[in-house]
């Protein structure tokens, strides 16, 4: 269940401006809902109820329906992530040559459970869907970078690598 | 571009851009075409490198008008990656680290040798001379119709792929054939919808309805966990998904074109866009494409990680920018689909063919595949399976050729357990019947499906009971939750699996559980909920002799259910090093009083009732190897 963050919102004049601005070219297009949130979302890194007001505003759609939207789809982020955000493949793929392993080493490492954020804000861990590397499985992206054909002992060098 | 003959001479200038692929020379000056595979599963492990060093060498040697370095998508080959090709020889260089580069680049580019300890094994004949790629187990069988593109041009140049005829089926269709010839020929072509069901693609843009509005839609929203062959298309020929939704539009009478892909696929995305601005300006979208009356644009919407999208009607509302439920049919798209307007909607792969069946004829593709399913299928191979990636084969090649000469078998000399096809929908082939035909109907008759391509391996080592409940998880956390029996039913079904991993099933959860699969079979709104019980109900049918072992023995066969393994030392084998208890985290291992002849320390032992069989005791007696779990 996606919940609304209690991190307090940190967002930018730029970034509103830069967000109001697109709202307003493109309030036209057909479906403009989801577009406008993966906007926000690529703004803000992720969509805290202050920013979901923006775009209700702008679009004049209740803020009940960009709710519903937001909450539906698991891309769209109530919270904010950590600075490295971790995401482990569960795809079959990769399940099938144990990414659940990895999963709870990573785990064991970062001291949280998938779906969370280390307190100090440095870390995130998520499983995602597949995200087609399977030749490299089982795989994780620190950040977007991608490790491939891991085994559970990788994980501590990798993390050390972005510890500090 | 304002006509056809713009086209044909385009195509004609641009012919000299891609002969030395075929292994012409002499129709430019390069010499040399370096393809570097810039699909997702080599660009993960960082191929721009190879690119950004092969650009250095090649300034380095001042050979800028002697050496081309092209990005590609995907060969196919995934577990061979990063993986390199240089024409006009086709010498394949597989697993190549940026350190090789310069060796590569001195002794093959510089030296004219190829460097043979970095080529591809089996592209080495008994005497060391390089043989064509298509000449080795994995490409021999294969028949490149919807990837006959992919790693052979560059796909953000639409030059290349107009050299490669491409755009020549739009023009053949707006000067030869009228919109319902069009519809006929891919009728009788027997294509079949590609994204899993199978319905006949000329059927559905048949169907379409009349109206002011039309909308043609691509749905590359490809959520089955492994398989990866849409987005390989989208990577590799871009154009090609661009060409046959104009054909499609030009069929049913639309001028307006949506492609719904996953956020999760970033290349793909970026290349569909580069083609997409391309196209336009050169007036192969817009209006009166290539100066005839027809007009049709095409715009990009991104999904946000929801799997029940690639339902065609849940795929629709999710354009329309709500929450992506599907809706009731009857009304189908074809009548009332997007934006209310008559529909077509046809998956990636499906389109891919559309453009050959058209240059080629409908007789040409009838003739690849079986009586009712013709042309070819592409795979995405993954798992246990040597040779990991993507292979494109006519309808009618069994699943042993598939996995044991394509695909190289099973590694570490595991035995094959079955194949699953078709993802969280679909089912699985048991090794009884490896010699089954894959084609729609063969499977289905099985009580499997082909689904949209995802084809995982599996050996010995995976648990069914355990596979069963993976996908059951999936669709549990997918269910979109509109109706009761996928959002509930599903559930129900998880938590029977849930029990009997634990070894707390009975005999009467097997037929309840057949019972629930079957009711929510029939009554769930869409295709996510009428398939969800699909992976148990094949893993019933084939393996419920895993099923009864967990119920009755309360043993995991596979050794991969927590709750039912149990870890022993083997008290004559133990050293008595204590390394196991030292690093036991319930402190579950002791020392005995038994010391085992010629060992001078003490054997240990589990406690089973604190033992949490988290395994670590047996990573740490690897080299003694008396820690086994049963």
């Amino acid at each position: 269940m996606k919940k609304f963050s209690n991190i307090p919102f940190k967002g930018t004049p730029e970034q509103e401006a830069q967000l109001r601005d697109w709202l307003r070219q493109n309030r036209d297009m057909q479906g403009v809902a989801m577009p406008a949130l993966q906007k926000a979302q690529e703004i803000y890194g992720y969509l805290p109820i202050e920013v979901q007001q923006i775009v209700a505003d702008e679009l004049d759609i209740p803020m009940s329906e960009l709710y519903g939207i937001s909450t539906f789809y698991a891309q769209f982020s109530l919270s904010p992530k950590g600075e490295k955000d971790i995401s482990v493949c569960l795809g079959t793929a990769c399940y099938v040559k144990g990414a659940g392993a990895i999963m709870d080493e990573l785990s064991k490492e970062l001291g949280i459970e998938a779906d969370e954020c280390t307190p100090d804000g440095k870390f995130s861990l998520s499983a995602c869907r597949c995200i087609g590397a399977c030749g490299l499985a089982p795989v994780i992206t620190v950040n977007g970078e991608v490790y491939g054909r891991l085994v559970p002992e990788d994980i501590p060098g990798i993390i050390a690598k972005y510890r500090d | 571009m304002k006509s056809i003959e713009e086209l044909n001479a385009l195509r004609r200038a641009s012919r000299k851009l891609v002969a030395l692929r075929d292994g012409i020379t002499g129709t430019e000056t390069y010499k040399y075409h370096i393809m570097v595979c810039g699909g997702t599963g080599c660009t993960s492990s960082n191929s721009e490198k190879l690119i950004e060093l092969l650009k250095a060498e090649v300034e380095a040697h001042g050979m800028q008008d002697i050496v081309k370095v092209v990005r590609t998508g995907c060969f196919g080959l995934c577990a061979l990656g990063r993986i390199m090709i240089v024409y006009p020889e086709g010498v394949f260089y597989s697993r190549v680290e940026p350190e090789h580069i310069h060796e590569i680049f001195e002794g093959h580019i510089v030296g004219g040798n190829p460097v043979k300890k970095y080529v591809y094994s089996e592209t080495l004949d008994e005497d060391g001379n390089v043989k064509p790629l298509t000449e080795t187990d994995f490409y021999r069988k294969q028949v490149r119709v919807v990837l006959r593109n992919c790693g052979v041009i560059d796909p953000e140049s639409l030059e290349e792929y107009v050299a490669r005829d491409g755009y020549q089926a739009l023009a053949k269709c707006l000067s030869e054939y009228t919109p319902a010839q069009v519809v006929s020929i891919v009728s009788q072509s027997g294509l079949r919808g590609r994204g899993g069901a199978g319905f006949p693609t000329g059927k559905k843009w048949s169907f379409v309805a009349d109206g002011p509005k039309k909308y043609i839609v691509c749905n590359a929203d490809e959520g089955d966990p492994g398989a990866f062959m849409d987005r390989s298309v989208l990577e590799g020929d871009p154009h090609c998904i661009i060409e046959a939704m104009a054909i499609a539009g030009y069929a049913v009478g639309a001028d307006q074109g949506y492609v719904y892909v996953r956020a999760e696929y970033p290349i793909a995305v970026h290349r569909l866009r580069v083609a997409i601005d391309e196209a336009r300006r050169e007036g192969l979208l817009g209006r009166h494409i290539l100066g005839s009356d027809f007009s049709f644009d095409l715009d990009i919407r991104l999904g946000a990680g929801a799997f029940v999208c690639g339902e065609e009607t849940a795929l629709m509302t999710s354009i329309e920018g709500k929450r992506g439920e599907p809706r009731t049919r009857p009304p189908f798209p074809a009548v009332k689909g997007l934006f209310g307007c008559p529909t077509a909607e046809n998956n990636v792969e499906t389109l891919a063919n559309i453009p050959q069946i058209i240059l080629r004829g409908a007789d040409w593709f009838a003739e690849m595949g079986t009586e009712k399913s013709k042309g070819t299928k592409v795979f995405a191979l993954g798992g246990k399976i040597n040779h990991t990636g993507l292979v494109e084969i006519p309808m009618g090649t069994t699943l042993n050729e598939i996995v044991n000469e394509i695909g190289g078998g099973v590694p570490n000399g595991k035995k094959f357990k079955a194949a699953q096809t078709g993802g969280p929908s679909g089912g699985c082939i048991p090794a009884s019947l490896i010699d089954t035909q894959v084609d729609y109907d063969n499977l289905i008759s099985i009580g499997c499906m082909m689904g949209s391509g995802g084809l995982i391996i599996m050996d010995e080592d995976t648990c069914m009971v355990d596979m069963a409940k993976f996908f059951l998880e999936f669709t549990v956390d997918e269910s979109c939750g509109k109706c009761t029996p996928c959002r509930v039913g599903v559930r129900r079904l998880l938590e029977k699996l849930d029990k009997i991993t634990e070894g707390k099933g009975t005999l009467e959860d097997l037929d309840e559980l057949e019972y629930l699969c079957n009711y929510i079979k029939q009554n769930s709104l869409c295709g996510l909920g009428q398939t969800a019980p699909n992976p148990v109900l094949a893993t019933l049918r084939f393996f419920r002799d895993e099923y009864l072992a967990h119920i009755v023995n309360k043993k995991c066969p596979a050794g991969v259910c927590k709750a039912l393994l149990s870890y022993t030392i083997d008290k004559d084998k133990c050293i008595g090093c204590g390394l196991c208890a030292k690093n036991c985290p319930a402190e579950a291992i002791v020392r005995t009083d038994y010391t085992a002849p010629g060992h001078k320390l003490a054997s240990f032992e589990i406690l089973s009732e604190k033992c949490v069989k988290c395994g670590v005791c047996m990573d740490n007696c690897k080299k003694i190897k008396a820690i086994s779990k049963r």
